[in-house]
């Protein structure tokens, strides 16, 4: 036991290695400070033009049903089964249009389905890359044929986007890929900006939405909240939305402008870069516990020579 | 290290409390069946919502913390040298091996499509950004690396084995069937056993390495359990949420591995009727308030410097679930200081379940109560979720319970108290069983 103390001490050093790794990750600045690409694709919603019919709803589930995993939904009232009556974004359920009366005479629609974010949570967290953003264009997709189904990507979505087949044997996730494999190569354009009848869906590139987006701004004083929701959020989303009542009681979170992907990775890539540090851990514990060892046999050596006088100590180990 | 310092424990396994265990995992495994043809959405209140629940929270993001204390004992033991531990670490290595096999177990009942999950091992799909594939690659290499660890207590056994029980279902079955017994069979039995005497000096040769890879493993995946959830930055709390999550998680599984260790063996010694290890678990209790120390201050000082402390003293529901959690642990750990406590198995028992229940809360604050995904969700488990949880807990109680029988797992008696004449013993017959394992 003579070995204990300088142990300890190698042992605290270990430990305040590690605090210092990770400390520094805490403090470390951005490396590469992600860049927001306008040229990818997306949508401009514009709540005031809305008229909440439903349209794309119901086009999402046609073109998309059979691809993505879509069933209608009945509501408890309609016992036929007669009409689809989703609540909520689901796993049959891609995009969605709700109402929010603040009172009978201010109200406002709005349209739910996936943000694609430029730095996306959910593609920064899914553990085999079955969450994947096209550099491209800008898509968030899913490829049900990888994932696991763990759901970290419902955890770590900031919109509460991505949904889960809770009452399937075999479930998937389900979330709005823009018509990627369905109407988009076929008519290049998403089903539902499509067939809106009040033109409040608008499909196109980024820097074409956020332009028209400004235009509309400036040129309806009061009309709008005097805010782009999605230019800025969690790093910018492709998905962007303007609207005459707070972003936040419509269901659209208040958030900042860094992606919370950006903070975790920049620890998780701190910790392992190059995967140094674990190397270099294994390496110390195994050097500190072979002398441990060592010095621990010799103690045993030198004690059975006394005691025993002998007995069987030339023994290989 | 010597395997003569454990024994089997002799007693019969059919007991009462088998017969409970038993019922319970086997209602517990039923209802995975459940799971399995009807959804997950038929045995749990899990929703989009809370993605999450108590199947992660408890089985995986608390279980392996209190499966740590093969972790614990095993640093205490190599890397601080503490070698008069030695006796303790093995039933501390069996619980961890079943604490993270059935982790690993729960999350593939808990994930939707485990029969992807082979993408673990397809480098094209490896995603260093994830956390979750740090966690799952360390999990699946450590509960490797724990039934390597354990591998020589089986080993022992089959060198040492009669075949008792299995000659004699032998010679009934044979005896019924009315045909000789072959000889083959007896001499395939005999080539076991030289295999496994062959086999456990080459494994002692190379176990140091091993276990070392058991120290580097948890500590990897125990910090980056904490950072799971750093990219909930908008769901979990700010109480919670901290770019120290990792570091905290890292800390909170060591003092849980120490006092899991001694709540451990005050169970197991009250349960067997052995005489309790009240020296060796004084020296692993003084450990424990100095970690708790650390952890403490990191919490405290990361507070302050994001301006929470006033959220924390506001006795709201969070604020009252921090301050519960704060004070298991700070309160478990005052006890510690003072040593005539720390001798005294009562107290010892009362501060060690305090720690696990203050650092098993913390766990759960990070993973389900401090975490808000927005209006409109709710969670709380359901009957048949908490059963298969329980399910499982009682099946790892049922397995420790029956493999101190079979196995040599728990401290030989008489060598806890003469360890430092007998150890010489020890060293010799090891080397004279190795002697013999080379000659055939």
């Amino acid at each position: 036991m003579i070995m204990a103390k300088p142990s300890r001490r190698q042992f605290l050093k270990i430990m305040g290695a590690t605090g210092a790794a990770l400390l520094a990750g805490k403090n470390a600045s951005a490396h590469e400070e992600h860049k927001i690409n306008n040229e990818t694709i997306g949508m401009l919603y514009d709540a005031t033009k809305c008229v909440g019919c439903k349209a794309c709803m119901s086009t999402c589930k046609r073109v998309n049903g059979d691809y993505g995993s879509l069933s209608y939904e009945r509501a408890k009232f309609d016992t036929d089964g007669l009409w689809d009556a989703p609540q909520d974004l689901s796993g049959s359920t891609r995009t969605l249009i709700k109402l929010f009366k603040q009172s009978e005479q201010e109200w406002s629609y709005v349209k739910y389905s996936c943000m694609h974010c430029q730095k996306p949570s959910c593609v920064s967290v899914c553990p085999v890359a079955a969450m994947t953003r096209d550099p491209e264009t800008g898509i968030v997709d899913y490829n049900k044929n990888t994932c696991i189904g763990c759901r970290y990507c419902q955890v770590a979505c900031a919109f509460n986007i991505p949904k889960f087949q809770w009452e399937k044997a075999i479930p998937q996730i389900v979330k709005c890929d823009l018509c990627k494999n369905t109407n988009l190569p076929k008519k290049g354009i998403s089903a539902c900006a499509e067939v809106c009848p009040a033109g409040a869906i608008m499909f196109g590139k980024r820097k074409d939405l956020l332009e028209e987006a400004e235009k509309r701004l400036r040129e309806n004083p009061g009309k709008y909240i005097n805010h782009i929701y999605g230019a800025h959020e969690v790093g910018g989303t492709n998905h962007i939305y303007l609207a005459g009542m707070q972003f936040n009681k419509l269901g659209l979170p208040t958030l900042k402008e860094e992606a919370p992907a950006e903070f975790s990775e920049k620890i998780q890539h701190t910790i392992y870069k190059g995967f140094i540090a674990p190397v270099a851990l294994y390496g110390t514990l195994c050097f500190i516990a072979v002398k441990n060892i060592k010095g621990n046999d010799e103690d045993e050596k030198g004690h059975e020579t006394k005691t025993d006088k002998g007995g069987d100590t030339n023994g290989t180990r | 290290m010597g395997h003569d310092e454990y024994q089997k424990h002799d007693a019969k396994i059919l007991t009462p409390s088998f017969i409970v265990l038993l019922t319970l995992a086997m209602i517990g495994f039923a209802l995975i069946l459940l799971r399995f043809v009807k959804g997950i959405g038929a045995v749990s209140n899990m929703s989009d919502g809370y993605p999450w629940g108590i199947w992660i929270t408890y089985d995986v993001a608390t279980g392996t913390a209190i499966a740590c204390g093969g972790y614990a004992m095993a640093i205490l033991v190599y890397i601080r040298n503490r070698m008069h531990y030695h006796p303790m670490i093995r039933s501390a290595i069996l619980t961890s091996m079943f604490g993270y096999g059935l982790a690993g177990f729960s999350v593939m009942v808990d994930v939707g499509r485990p029969w992807n999950a082979y993408n673990f091992f397809v480098p094209s799909k490896w995603q260093a950004n994830s956390a979750m594939f740090e966690v799952a690659v360390c999990v699946m290499a450590y509960t490797t690396v724990l039934i390597m660890e354990f591998l020589p207590a089986i080993l022992t056994a089959l060198e040492r084995t009669e075949w008792k029980t299995l000659q004699y279902m032998l010679d009934r079955a044979y005896s019924r069937l009315g045909m000789e017994r072959p000889e083959r069979i007896g001499d395939r039995l005999d080539k076991v056993k030289e295999l496994a005497a062959w086999a456990r000096p080459r494994l002692d040769k190379i176990l140091i390495f091993i276990i070392v890879l058991g120290i580097t493993l948890p500590t990897m995946h125990q910090s980056s359990l904490g950072s799971l959830l750093l990219i909930a930055s908008t769901k979990l709390h700010p109480l919670w949420h901290t770019g120290f999550l990792p570091l905290l998680f890292l800390i909170n599984c060591m003092y849980i591995g120490y006092s899991i260790a001694i709540l451990e063996s005050v169970l197991s010694c009250y349960a067997f009727k052995r005489p309790f290890e009240t020296k060796e678990l004084s020296g692993l209790a003084r450990i424990i308030p100095w970690l708790t120390a650390i952890w403490l201050s990191v919490v405290i000082g990361d507070l302050a410097w994001r301006g929470q402390l006033g959220t924390a003293v506001s006795f709201n529901f969070y604020s009252r679930f921090f301050l519960l959690e704060f004070c298991l642990i700070a309160g478990g750990s005052l006890l510690l200081f003072n040593k005539r406590r720390r001798e005294s198995i009562r107290w010892l028992f009362v501060s060690a379940a305090l720690i696990v229940l203050g650092g098993a809360l913390y766990r759960f604050n990070v993973y389900l109560i401090g975490f808000n995904p927005g209006k409109g969700w709710h969670y709380f488990p359901a009957l048949a979720e908490v059963m298969i949880t329980v399910g499982i807990v009682a099946f790892e109680i049922l397995g420790y319970q029956v493999l101190v029988k079979l196995l040599p797992v728990l401290p030989k008696l008489h060598t806890r108290e003469q360890l430092a004449a007998k150890t010489a013993t020890d060293t010799a017959i090891r080397h004279t069983i190795g002697h013999k394992a080379l000659e055939h």
